[in-house]
């Protein structure tokens, strides 16, 4: 038996691969379920599907956010930077939003809610980009590794949240609260149609489509590939490379910037060290989709449906913890991931290795 | 004979479903024997010894080693049976010792003083010279090589695969390894060397074994043939091997450098004060071994590496310092194959047509590339130089060497250059493709084109250039009429034996662009 590369897997029978995948990863936990909480598997498969289509809004607004964090990622991972600090990207520019709407109504009380908005997404781009943007600069010039940097970036924005929270929470409850919920919701978002959520679910929409046509058919989106290709080949033909990484991160960090003013202005109106946290699961999502934005939307998708479907099954069934969602969502990734192994390589059972060796023994 | 120290028996190799490396392959080798196996490039060479070895394991077919069948599932039970291959790149740890890299793998107490003088002993049976306690990092690519050959021999191989040794050697060199192999054969080993020179296996084999697209063609005697039968059986027709010099009016120097001297990646002075000029309508051959400062040279030319101190004149116009995109818009056109083929001036993921846009996507005004165009452009190139691909959106990765260096040669040579350095550009190419990019460097000298060529076969650079520059250490040894000189006198010039830069002012056009106040000017602005 010997494993063999193959790139020429078609299409059709890739996601056929895929599909049959995520079957037996169901098919599975469905063994665990009976096992683990002595349930009928079908009565969990019922759970995790009723949970996910318990709120459809709220749903759709998880997908989208998470997309738009991949998107965030996915111009630096083109380029084989390994931008791990979308998180801090993302944290510090809620945090500029938030900072802009809890204080410049109370020094300006006559301003104009569109132009509050327009300052808090402009104060939320410019604190991301700072962010992203320093480590592109020591890459650049210093050829400094991303990754770490990157990821330090995120305790260092992190701790900044922290602060904050702690200088302005006046009632000692370790939270701000919802800003401006009583002072006539000044900096929220409009809601669209009567709906809160369609703000955040277009913007990732438009995102995508920019995204897509960006990397796809762009002289920049063309240079970003040619740099994570080679930077041999970039040099080669003419390529300013630290150009390149600086924009293309500030490209990144306005796609935080964005995302950072819609948790402050639409989704959450306040800010907690949780407000990132979606940054590592987009690194997964960007990688599944092969960072193309449009498959992003499906993996996207998939990664929110599981997650809020397992967690339903944890309270439908009153168990204790959401460690049966983190068990379930493990084991489905497992497959997923793993099955990619038998999409890129071929496994061969060579009988006649065994009969030319027999021969030889006898 | 009853000597047959290993004999393959219907070899079958496939890699995936449809590539067939090897196909109902047989050959022996008799001990006191040297045996030849020739095949071009992608010929299934290199996978048949690799079978041997105990790196792959054949599909179908069997292997015997003095008349007993073997299994061989691992070099190390290659090894146990004796086998010892040399390949092609070193597999050698650079901050060790000849000794400590001969032992390495060797699972057995060892005393380094006693390992010291077996190597010596080993040197002196077959006449190589070595110290054992040099550094890898230190030794020049012969002195590595005969470590590797060496390694295999204190571990007892008494049957030895050299894997195209002579590539990476200079004729002197070459000589000496031959004297060595004669003296194993002598010895009683059996010896299989792979190689695709002509001359190189009619001077050392006694039999030669064909290979071609992985298909077993047959086997002679050495004495029996001679090199024109053995193209036609390797190649599977008729080739003339001659390579045309064009004769054409000598023009004005198109590129002119002057003490040019270049730092390499860790320091030192890779390029060392160097002159030369080329002409319009000229081809002019760089030889020297490999890291004697070839790659800086084209680089600095390119703009890709920042000089030291010198000047580089395109057309009268100092070109020191100016951005690689402005000396490409200038019609230098720089193209080098690297060892694994696809370093530089290709993308390897990226399709055709994007490949045949690298150096021309930023034309226009529009933020978007044009693919249209590239696209029409890659498909003109397929059909003029009959490069092979399902279709130009599939990425040049999977496309053999051949096709992707036609791409890359066909692509700077499309734009329409003035001036085309070309490093190794038939690297690794078969006959049929070789020619063609000789015929194509040809035409563009018959236009007016000036070429740098940047070679490995020093027959080739004899038959195809004009004039032959000799680097040693990043120095010039000379430049020679390549009508004039020898295999022989490059050979000596390329190890720094032969020294005929003092001869006379060499490489200063007497029709110079520049007055030599300009020169001197140039030169200052550099070092300032």
């Amino acid at each position: 038996m010997h494993v063999i590369k193959n790139d020429t897997m078609p299409v059709k029978k890739a996601l056929l691969i895929r599909l049959l995948s995520i079957l037996a990863a169901l098919v599975f936990v469905g063994i665990l379920s009976m096992l683990l909480i002595k349930q009928n598997p079908f009565l969990i498969y019922e759970a995790m599907f009723d949970g996910i289509m318990l709120d459809t809004w709220t749903l759709l607004q998880s997908v989208s956010l998470l997309l738009i964090f991949g998107l965030a990622v996915i111009p630096a991972f083109q380029m084989k930077f390994w931008n791990l600090g979308a998180n801090g990207q993302v944290l510090v520019g809620c945090l500029a939003a938030i900072a802009c709407m809890k204080f410049i109504p109370v020094s300006h009380p006559e301003i104009s809610n569109g132009l509050l908005i327009t300052i808090m997404v402009c104060a939320s781009i410019a604190a991301s980009c700072i962010w992203s943007v320093i480590p592109a600069i020591f890459k650049a010039f210093f050829n400094t590794n991303e990754t770490l940097f990157t990821l330090m970036m995120n305790y260092i924005a992190l701790a900044l949240v922290e602060y904050f929270v702690f200088k302005w929470d006046k009632g000692g409850f370790g939270s701000i609260g919802i800003v401006n919920l009583l002072n006539g919701q000044k900096g929220w978002f409009p809601a669209i149609a009567d709906n809160q959520y369609l703000i955040s679910i277009i913007t990732a929409l438009v995102l995508t489509v920019f995204m897509y046509i960006y990397i796809r058919y762009t002289k920049h989106g063309f240079e970003v590939q040619l740099v994570g290709e080679s930077y041999n080949t970039a040099k080669y033909v003419g390529i300013n490379i630290k150009v390149t990484i600086i924009r293309t991160l500030l490209l990144g960090g306005v796609i935080c910037g964005i995302l950072g003013a819609l948790y402050a202005g639409s989704v959450s109106h306040t800010i907690n060290t949780a407000v990132g946290g979606l940054g590592f699961t987009a690194i997964l999502v960007a990688w599944l989709a092969g960072f193309n934005p449009f498959v992003m939307m499906f993996t996207s998708f998939f990664v929110v449906a599981l997650d809020t479907g397992s967690k339903y099954v944890s309270t439908r069934f009153q168990l204790n913890s959401n460690d049966f969602a983190s068990i379930v969502v493990g084991i489905i990734f497992f497959f997923v991931i793993g099955c990619e192994f038998f999409i890129r390589y071929q496994i061969r059972f060579n009988k006649k290795d065994r009969t030319s060796a027999e021969r030889s023994a006898g | 004979m009853e000597n047959k120290a290993l004999e393959l028996r219907n070899i079958t190799k496939r890699f995936g479903t449809k590539v067939v490396a090897n196909n109902n392959v047989s050959l022996s080798v008799y001990k006191n024997e040297i045996l030849s196996l020739l095949g071009e490039n992608g010929s299934g060479k290199t996978t048949l010894m690799n079978m041997i070895s105990g790196i792959y394991f054949p599909d179908e077919g069997e292997i015997l080693i003095d008349g007993k069948p073997v299994q061989i599932t691992s070099p190390k039970v290659a090894y146990k049976y004796k086998i010892g291959m040399i390949h092609q790149h070193f597999k050698l740890v650079d901050t060790f010792t000849a000794a400590e890299n001969i032992i390495l793998g060797n699972r057995e107490k060892y005393n380094m003083k006693a390992v010291n003088l077996r190597v010596k002993e080993i040197a002196e049976k077959y006449g190589f010279d070595i110290d054992p306690k040099k550094k890898i990092h230190e030794m020049s690519v012969s002195e590595k090589q005969t470590v590797e050959i060496i390694k295999v021999l204190y571990r007892g191989a008494d049957i030895l695969i050299l894997d195209e040794p002579t590539a990476v050697l200079t004729p002197q060199e070459i000589d000496k390894l031959f004297s060595i192999l004669r003296r194993m054969k002598d010895d009683g080993k059996a010896i299989i060397i792979i190689t695709h020179k002509l001359n190189e296996v009619m001077a050392i084999s006694d039999r030669v074994t064909i290979l071609r697209k992985g298909e077993y063609i047959g086997t002679v005697k050495t004495a029996d043939t001679n090199e024109k039968e053995l193209t036609e059986m390797m190649v599977g027709k008729k080739v003339d091997l001659k390579i045309d010099r064009v004769y054409i009016e000598k023009k004005k120097p198109l590129l002119e450098i002057r003490n040019l001297t270049v730092k390499s990646d860790l320091g030192s002075q890779a390029v060392n004060d160097v002159n030369f000029y080329i002409r319009g309508g000229e081809i002019l051959g760089v030889a020297g071994i490999t890291g004697c400062g070839q790659k800086e040279l084209c680089e600095a030319i390119a703009g890709l590496r920042p000089i030291e101190s010198g000047a580089i004149i395109h057309e009268g116009e100092s070109i020191v310092g100016l951005p690689t995109r402005e000396i490409i818009k200038r019609g230098i056109s720089m193209s080098f194959i690297p060892e694994d083929r696809l370093g530089m001036g290709l993308a390897p993921s990226f399709s055709m047509t994007d490949n045949m846009m690298l150096k021309t996507y930023r034309e226009g005004k529009s933020p978007f590339v044009n693919r249209k165009d590239a696209r029409s452009r890659a498909e003109q190139l397929i059909e003029k130089l009959d490069i092979v691909t399902p279709s130009t959106e599939t990425p040049v990765r999977r496309l053999s060497g051949g096709n992707v260096q036609k791409i890359l040669v066909g692509r700077e040579i499309e734009s329409g250059p003035n001036v085309i350095i070309t490093a190794y550009p038939v690297r690794g190419l078969d006959i049929n493709s070789s020619y063609q990019i000789y015929n194509i460097l040809n035409e563009q000298k018959k236009n007016g084109v000036g070429i740098l060529f940047v070679g490995e076969d020093l027959d080739v650079m004899l038959g195809l250039c004009d004039k032959i520059m000799v680097l040693c250490h990043g120095s010039v040894m000379g430049v020679v009429h390549a009508s004039k000189t020898t295999k022989e006198e490059i050979g000596l010039m390329m190890t720094g034996s032969l020294d005929m830069s003092q001869e006379k002012e060499y490489g200063r056009a007497k029709d110079s662009n520049l007055s030599d106040e300009e020169w001197q000017k140039a030169n200052m602005e550099a070092e300032g």
